[in-house]
């Protein structure tokens, strides 16, 4: 019960958090409710028994990547920003494709999924069953997408690579 | 009844914790006092040992100066995220074996979770909003380089740190801390305890450890976000009273835990000889475990004594340059040691 009420509140929060995100005008205070997001999602795996993913959740998105969204906010001294009515296609399209989708995905879970409950940690959560799943029946995407990865540094290193300067640059 | 024990053990893990922030401070400024041939405080009480009280008792006395320019809701907020999730990370720390009082047998650490040690690495890696919120909050050109190196340094110190960790999970097969100081009783040929620094190349991250701790804890040799010859005092220029103080204790908090964290995956715990009845063999291991503690608090202090600071440059080619290989290395060596060994 007391579990239910958790997982709820922190539902709650978590998409508090993510509307927040859209509504905040000024970039830090977005970047803070992510953070508040990926917290309440870690919040959610750890109550359905995912403690390892809750823990390379808050780790990884919350403990690193933000932080590195919140030195670039801070890094450019981003200000306010401006506020439009927003674009018309946007409203035409996009309103009705969220909840056609909002509504498929409803669909699929209500009647494709099974209906039996399954109960909190009977699968595969903790670190040991992660990785048999990750190094051995998943290894080959695993493998690709580090691959992937390693293509997003180089690229990011070439496009933010000076060209005309031959020595490297004194690190700021 | 389980909800009342974990009150009272939270309670006193909180009240031991803000005792030893209190009393590691005022260990710093004796012990740097002699290093510097002074005598550090010595007027409130003998040796100065209510000093932390008088300091606290000022701290909350004083005015809190909230300078018009700030971003009000991030700067009042920082030093609390700062503070909070340095007294946090405590509760998954076991501080020795169990004890029995009055016929309840109780584990000596508030909860027990089989990912403690990436609970730990989760809660410190946010800490480091505290300190960059308060630097960006702060609207001060010194206060923002304060966070900017802040968030910087944590964010590369900690890639080494996590590097250096996993050869110890390696060797010791869990994520429990409770679970690696077990797997770490008895010795090696007969007299050597069986701690991890003694384990195949777990020196070498014992090492990269340390000095990655040190500076995820802003501490000298790497206190560049308060470094005051250059930037007043960094983060918490704006800062006074209690808002200070609480950066203060969070710093304190974190070193505390970090010498924790060092006893408890490379120096074996609370393990060491235990003798004399009942009781006495109950409180020993919780000894022990101090003992490790204070050593490293000592070792803070004494670097501090001793070390100038990097130059930022310095800092960061260190962090990524040499630190970063070496826990590869390190890594991919004890790997080798623990698949041969079979």
């Amino acid at each position: 019960m007391l579990h239910l009420i958790l997982f709820l509140v922190f539902g709650a929060f978590c998409v508090a958090g993510a509307v927040n995100l859209l509504v905040q005008s000024h970039p830090i205070n977005s970047a803070l409710s992510l953070i508040a997001v990926m917290v309440s999602l870690a919040v959610e795996y750890l109550l359905l028994g995912a403690e390892f993913v809750a823990a390379v959740q808050v780790i990884i998105y919350a403990g690193a990547i933000m932080v590195l969204f919140v030195f670039v906010i801070m890094l450019l001294n981003a200000g306010e920003e401006e506020k439009t009515r927003g674009s018309r296609v946007a409203i035409i399209f996009g309103v009705p494709s969220v909840l056609l989708g909002g509504a498929l995905v409803a669909w699929v879970l209500l009647r494709r999924s099974g209906t039996a409950a399954v109960a909190v940690g009977a699968l595969p959560g903790d670190p040991k069953s992660v990785s048999m799943l990750l190094f051995q029946n998943f290894l080959l995407p695993f493998e690709v997408t580090s691959v992937l990865v390693l293509i997003a540094i180089m690229g990011a290193v070439v496009l933010a690579a000076r060209p005309e300067q031959a020595q490297p640059r004194k690190k700021a | 009844m389980f909800a009342l024990i974990s009150l009272i053990k939270i309670v006193i893990a909180v009240v031991v914790l803000l005792t030893a922030v209190a009393y590691t401070v005022w260990l710093e400024r004796k012990v740097v006092g002699r290093m510097q041939n002074r005598w550090g405080p010595t007027r409130v009480g003998p040796f100065g040992l209510l000093q932390p009280m008088a300091d606290g008792i000022k701290f909350l006395f004083k005015e809190d100066l909230t300078p018009p320019h700030v971003y009000k809701p991030l700067f009042i907020a920082a030093p609390m995220i700062a503070v909070i999730f340095a007294l946090t990370s405590i509760a998954v720390i076991p501080i020795g074996n169990t004890v029995t009082v009055g016929g309840i047998t109780t584990p000596l650490e508030i909860t027990d979770v089989n990912i403690g040690l990436l609970i730990v690495l989760g809660i410190t890696s946010i800490g480091v909003y505290g300190v960059a919120l308060a630097g960006w909050s702060s609207n001060n050109k010194y206060s923002l380089l304060g966070g900017l190196r802040a968030s910087a340094q944590m964010v590369s110190y900690e890639v080494s740190l996590g590097l250096s960790l996993i050869g110890v999970l390696i060797v010791c097969g869990t994520f429990s801390l409770r679970g690696i100081v077990e797997a770490q009783s008895g010795h090696f040929w007969g007299f050597l305890p069986k701690w991890n620094i003694f384990y195949g190349g777990q020196f070498i991250a014992f090492f990269i450890y340390l000095v990655s701790a040190y500076a995820e804890t802003n501490r000298i040799p790497f206190d560049l976000p308060e470094a005051e010859t250059e930037l007043v005092a960094g983060y918490h220029t704006e800062y006074s009273a209690m808002k200070f103080a609480m950066f203060f204790m969070a710093e304190y908090a974190n070193m505390i835990t970090v010498a924790c964290l060092a006893s408890i995956l490379f120096l074996g715990g609370w393990s060491g000889p235990l003798f004399g009845p009942a009781w006495l063999q109950m409180i020993l291991p919780v000894f022990w475990f101090a003992l490790r503690i204070f050593c490293f608090l000592f070792l803070y202090i004494w670097v501090r004594g001793t070390l100038p600071r990097f130059r930022y440059d310095q800092l960061m080619a260190f962090g990524w340059k040499f630190l970063l290989p070496l826990a590869i290395a390190n890594l991919v060596v004890t790997g080798l040691v623990v698949a041969l060994k079979g």
